[in-house]
């Protein structure tokens, strides 16, 4: 499934769109940037509430396919600036970081 | 393929900028048309080292060479060096300050990271001299 295709599904807001047919292989949940570096796989969906500029830089790194901000939280506008200069597809959820990941679970099936 | 050298400053001081060495030096491995994995691997071991050098020694320099079958990233720092390096390498083991928490680092999984995504890792550190990390990662041929 495509990042839009998944957006579209689930009703994503969108913050900065990149790369709209990259593909979505899975999902990761977390805010300690680290953790996510260590632990998010390549082409994931990273579901956040951080919202703070270093999460484009850890998104850029990690290479995930895009940044999912849940619970209602909006990008501060550092963090969309560097998402669209690093190209980091950048949405947004008001579901919580739970049920965001099981929709998202269940398209990914 | 000639060795191609490259240098990086990594800024001290402030953790929120933190990360222009690792987009650039992803940027210009993404140019020379390196595998994907190779380039997230080298990415997450630069961007950890970059954090490190800001919130623990006020900046520092990387350099990076990449061959045809390996590339190694050697991070220099003029810090106050790792008093015990094995604690250190230990997930979960942190001594950053509360602003890195609050931004979501300092989870202790920095040096960690760099073993984990690196084929070979090693430091030379000297209490108030400094550190450097080295890695390298090889090119699948």
């Amino acid at each position: 499934m495509t990042v839009t295709q998944l957006k579209d599904t689930l009703g994503w807001k969108v913050f900065h769109m990149a790369d709209p047919d990259r593909p979505v292989k899975g999902g990761y949940a977390g805010d300690l940037l680290s953790w996510v570096m260590g632990r998010a796989g390549q082409d994931c969906a990273w579901l956040t509430i951080m919202s703070n500029q270093n999460v484009a830089a850890v998104a850029l790194m990690a290479d995930v396919a895009c940044v999912v901000l849940t619970e209602g939280v909006e990008p501060d506008a550092d963090l969309l600036r560097r998402a669209e200069e690093k190209e980091v597809t950048l949405l947004g959820t008001g579901e919580d970081t739970y049920s965001a990941a099981c929709r998202l679970g269940d398209c990914l099936k | 393929m000639e060795t191609i050298k490259l240098v990086y400053p990594v800024e001290g001081g402030d953790l929120i900028e933190a990360g222009e060495a690792s987009s650039k030096m992803k940027l210009t491995l993404k140019k020379l048309g390196l595998p994907q994995d190779v380039i997230r691997r080298a990415s997450i071991c630069m961007y950890e080292g970059e954090i490190n050098m800001v919130i623990h020694a006020d900046g520092g320099q990387a350099e990076v060479e990449v061959d045809t079958d390996q590339i190694i990233i050697r991070m220099q720092d003029t810090g106050p060096g790792i008093p015990d390096v094995a604690q250190a390498m230990q997930e979960g083991f942190s001594t950053a300050g509360q602003t890195a928490r609050e931004l979501g680092f300092g989870a202790g999984m920095g040096l960690p990271n760099i073993k984990r995504y690196s084929d070979e890792m090693s430091i030379e550190t000297e209490l108030g001299k400094g550190t450097t990390v080295t890695v390298r990662i090889k090119i699948p041929q």
